[in-house]
């Protein structure tokens, strides 16, 4: 890898030496015969906030599903916390890993609270029987997990919001609602396929304060993102993929600097540049 | 009054305000007086309708009509005491009512001068009746009704016109014969023979045009009106008004499946429809829903009590027979409900695991046509056998399918079905081994003996009579509660949530962590399980089983078919919907008889009418409700019931 990786994680003062919770190394993943992915590394530590940008068609999604298990790499490994991962979503899932979607995917007819007690599934074990005798360790697991349901809403500030109907909510509270139904999993990594699509400036920086809220939990994230200003104002660093392979990753001056970046993927400005050096272009 | 945007408060027909509620009221009284006196002068009219002072029939529909009409129009007005009866003060309900009674008088009226041949068989009560019907909708028309602003509809599409023109011409064309040249000879008679399919389809596209030139001319819609704080009743008066609802209810059922002639179901059909309706418009389904909402144990204690009673009310052991037959078909559809509404899988087999659970219970019963003849296992023991046996057969079923998406379960469970049928067909010694006694089936089950009860004999309690029909009424009655109890305690848990994730959304769900497949898997096996626990009580309770009774389709349920129907016209997802939707698939065919070889063809329309105007079934869930109407409704609120277009239909 002729790429640029700094160590940044001495800006994550809350963890100083950081053990890594996300390692995939080589990844690749082809659809015949396009290779959509082709040979990406990525490591994310704990109580990071990882960037993963890149241009329309880059492979982000695509490498999003190989980490969740709803692809299964055709080839390199995923490794959450030292183990390498099931390909198969529910047990990626249970070992850790939580996401959301990019295009929304709520159970649209469910209410809020239920959709994060969706959530809650893997860190339960009530089965049939259990619901249909209802005895009393089913009573108490059935209150714990709403308890806990109603503190995430409360965390994502939809806390009034509990008995409606996910589809009934409006476009920015169904994001948070997808985060909140993410983090009932417990999960030690988060990953967010682009969280403030189609918000408003305003819905961003509360989706960014969200963001920073959730890393204090001390649960690593790794967002997907085509906001330029969000993506460098929360993460510390930050990976640029490019037609299925990682090009550059570093820190805001590392990527923003980086000829390669701006060639092949911004091509226009970066967010803080003039307009003047647009045109010089 | 409730002003808005898209509706308004107005009369249908420009009349002075006193003169309305007075026709109203007026013409309810007269409709509800006609029942007292003759409707005809012989008694060769189904029912006997000759009698002064003695209601019989249609003329207790006819005097329930006229009576709801009436109290309903004084109630919405503001009487005193009456306010209970129209808490949301919309005038539609009257509307309803009068429209039901209209439909009955004249469908008696008619349906007497068509079948005696001529108005001169009309008594006065008959034309009484009709009058005052018709007074009281003019009556109603005139009230302030609640309207759309807009009329919906816009013109039919040019090619059904067309269709109308050219089945016109056919049917001219084949009776004269001209048009036959243009047909191949070998085909002809399926032409000359069926001449009535181009008199249906005309006058059909002419009915569904003349409903919207109705439609748009009365824009009857429905306002969404709060319903105004009730007076706080005690508990014991609530619980009272709950206890006296479900016995009304029990009247209501009662009455239906003992009617004794087409005529008079048909108009018990026409009339409970528009009640229902008059009720939800005057908002006293919802005041009911609030009571039975705070008091859910005593409904679902009373709905019970009231299934449970009605042997008892019963001298026939013929009705009490269609109401264990009811039950049975009711139990079986709430078990396709977990599978079909709360986890999405579409089983088009199902009766095929009543089968295995009926044929396993009746292997082990000690009847003599049973291979193990000797072998009589108590009846508890022989229903656990059965939900295993189906148990087993949904695991095996399921098991290799359940991993694939989409419809391949369909094709497959539709597969099973109909080897299941075949196979108890074939294992008659002959063809394949001797197990199932073949087409002749498994006959002379013994009757079923709890703790010294012998449910084949009647039995007295003081003055109370149980006959043996009675007496599995009560069995099946047992494990429909049962059935109930499972479904609700499983609806609302972990694994009932998982159910519906994948539904909505199998790889969100995945993605959550539910195992797609193995939460799949156990709702599959869960409806199997119930469908045979149904399968073995019902072997008991006919007596014999043999292979055309597990069928897919078949004019008379239970039938795959017939129990899907079930499912998604009461209600998918819901304890009452199945309940209430098989009682009527099953009661409506059983008396359409009269309707003989068109019996199939009128309920399919009543089944694509349901669907038209119902999509998300009889009773709705909050979500289907939301699914099909996409409207908003306030959070938390009584579910809106979208009932705006039911006048005239």
């Amino acid at each position: 890898m002729s790429a640029v990786t700094t160590e940044t994680a001495t800006e994550t003062a809350a963890v100083p030496a950081a053990e890594p919770v996300l390692e995939a190394s080589g990844v690749v993943m082809r659809f015949g015969g396009l290779t959509a992915v082709g040979g990406v590394d990525l490591t994310v530590r704990q109580g990071e906030i990882v960037g993963l940008i890149g241009p329309n068609g880059a492979g982000k999604t695509t490498f999003f599903n190989c980490l969740t298990g709803l692809y299964v790499p055709t080839e390199g490994t995923v490794k959450y916390k030292g183990t390498v991962l099931p390909p198969k979503p529910h047990l990626v899932t249970q070992a850790g890993i939580a996401r959301t979607f990019q295009n929304i995917r709520l159970f649209a007819n469910m209410t809020a609270l239920e959709n994060v007690l969706v959530g809650r599934h893997t860190r339960t074990k009530e089965g049939l029987f259990s619901a249909i005798l209802r005895g009393p360790g089913y009573r108490r697991a059935e209150a714990e997990s709403r308890e806990r349901a109603r503190e995430l809403l409360e965390f994502c500030g939809l806390g009034a919001k509990a008995d409606h109907l996910a589809r009934n909510l409006p476009y920015g509270e169904q994001r948070k609602l997808e985060i909140a139904r993410a983090l009932a999993s417990d999960p030690g990594l988060l990953l967010l396929d682009e969280p403030t699509a189609g918000m408003n400036p305003q819905e961003t920086r509360a989706a960014e304060e969200l963001v920073f809220a959730i890393r204090d939990l001390g649960i690593a994230v790794l967002v997907i993102e085509h906001d330029m200003k969000f993506i460098f104002n929360l993460c510390d660093r930050t990976a640029v993929l490019v037609q299925g392979r990682k090009i550059v990753e570093g820190d805001r001056e590392t990527v923003q600097n980086d000829e390669r970046v701006v060639t092949a993927y911004l091509g226009a400005p970066l967010e803080g540049t003039t307009a003047a050096q647009e045109d010089g272009q | 009054m409730t002003e808005s945007t898209t509706h308004e408060t107005s009369p249908v027909l420009p009349l002075p305000a006193n003169l309305a509620l007075g026709a109203a009221v007026g013409g309810g009284v007269l409709a509800a007086a006609s029942a007292a006196m003759s409707w005809t002068w012989t008694p060769a009219f189904p029912g006997d309708l000759t009698y002064y002072g003695s209601p019989a029939g249609l003329q207790w529909l006819a005097l329930v009509g006229g009576a709801l009409t009436a109290l309903l129009a004084l109630a919405a007005h503001g009487l005193k005491g009456l306010r209970w009866l129209s808490p949301s003060g919309s005038r539609n309900g009257v509307l309803f009512a009068a429209l039901g009674t209209f439909a009955v008088c004249w469908y008696a009226v008619v349906a007497i001068a068509v079948e005696l041949d001529g108005l001169v068989n009309l008594d006065p009560g008959g034309w009484l009746a009709a009058v005052g019907s018709l007074l009281a909708v003019l009556g109603a028309l005139g009230l302030p009704l609640d309207r759309r602003r807009t009329v919906r509809h816009p013109e039919l599409h040019w090619g059904l016109y067309a269709a109308l023109a050219v089945s016109a011409v056919l049917r001219v064309g084949f009776g004269q014969g001209w048009a036959l040249d243009a047909v191949p000879p070998g085909i002809r008679p399926i032409f000359t023979e069926n001449l009535w399919f181009f008199v249906v389809l005309p006058a059909a596209i002419a009915l569904f045009r003349l409903w919207r030139l109705l439609d748009g001319r009365l824009r009857i819609g429905r306002i969404e009106r709060p319903l105004p704080a009730a007076r706080a009743l005690p508990g014991w008066a609530e619980i009272l008004v709950v206890t006296a609802v479900f016995a009304v209810g029990l009247g209501v059922v009662e009455f239906g499946v003992s009617t004794e002639y087409g005529e008079l179901f048909v108009g018990f059909l026409l009339l409970t429809a528009f009640a229902t309706a008059a009720l939800l418009a005057s908002g006293a389904v919802g005041r009911l829903r609030e009571l039975t909402a705070r008091h859910r144990a005593v409904t679902t204690g009373a709905a019970f009590a009231a299934a449970g009673a009605f042997p008892f009310t019963q001298s026939s052991e013929t009705y009490v027979l269609i109401g264990t037959n009811i039950l049975i078909f009711a139990t079986v559809a709430l078990g396709l409900n977990v599978v079909v509404g709360l986890a999405g899988l579409l089983d088009l087999g199902y009766v095929a695991f009543l089968g295995v659970g009926a044929y396993a219970a009746a292997l082990v019963s000690g009847s003599k046509f049973s291979v193990f003849r000797d072998l009589h296992l108590p009846f508890p023991v022989a229903v656990l056998i059965g939900a295993a046996a189906a148990l087993v057969f949904g695991v095996v079923i399921g098991a290799p399918t359940l991993r694939l998406r989409g419809d391949y379960l369909a094709i497959v469970t539709l597969g099973f079905g109909e080897i299941f049928r075949i196979a108890m067909n074939n294992l008659d010694g002959t063809s394949g081994p001797s197990l199932t006694n073949g087409p002749n089936g498994i006959a002379a089950i013994p009757d079923v003996s709890l703790f010294g009860f012998d449910f084949g004999e009647a039995h007295d309690f003081g003055a109370l009579h149980l006959g043996k029909n009675g007496n599995y009424l009560l069995l099946m009655l047992v494990a429909t509660a049962v059935v109930v109890t499972v479904f609700a305690r499983v609806a609302n848990s972990r694994i009932g949530r998982a159910w519906v994730a994948i539904r909505e959304d199998e790889t969100a769900a995945e993605a959550m962590g539910i195992n797609g497949f193995r939460v799949k898997l156990i709702a599959f096996a869960l409806g199997a399980t119930l469908a045979g626990l149904a399968g073995a009580v019902q072997a008991h309770v006919s007596g014999a089983v043999s292979p055309d009774q597990y069928l897919f389709s078949s004019p008379t349920p239970p039938n795959s078919a017939f129990l899907l129907a079930a499912v998604i016209l009461g209600g998918m997802g819901t304890i009452s919907g199945p309940l209430v939707g098989a009682a009527l698939l099953f009661l409506i065919p059983a008396k359409l008889e009269f309707l003989q070889s068109y019996q199939l063809l009128a309920f399919g329309v009543a089944l694509i009418l349901l669907m038209r105007f119902r999509p998300e079934g009889l009773i709705a869930g909050r979500r289907q409700q939301l699914e099909f109407h996409d409207v908003q409704l306030p959070a938390q609120a009584a579910p809106a019931d979208d009932v705006p277009t039911k006048a005239g239909a």
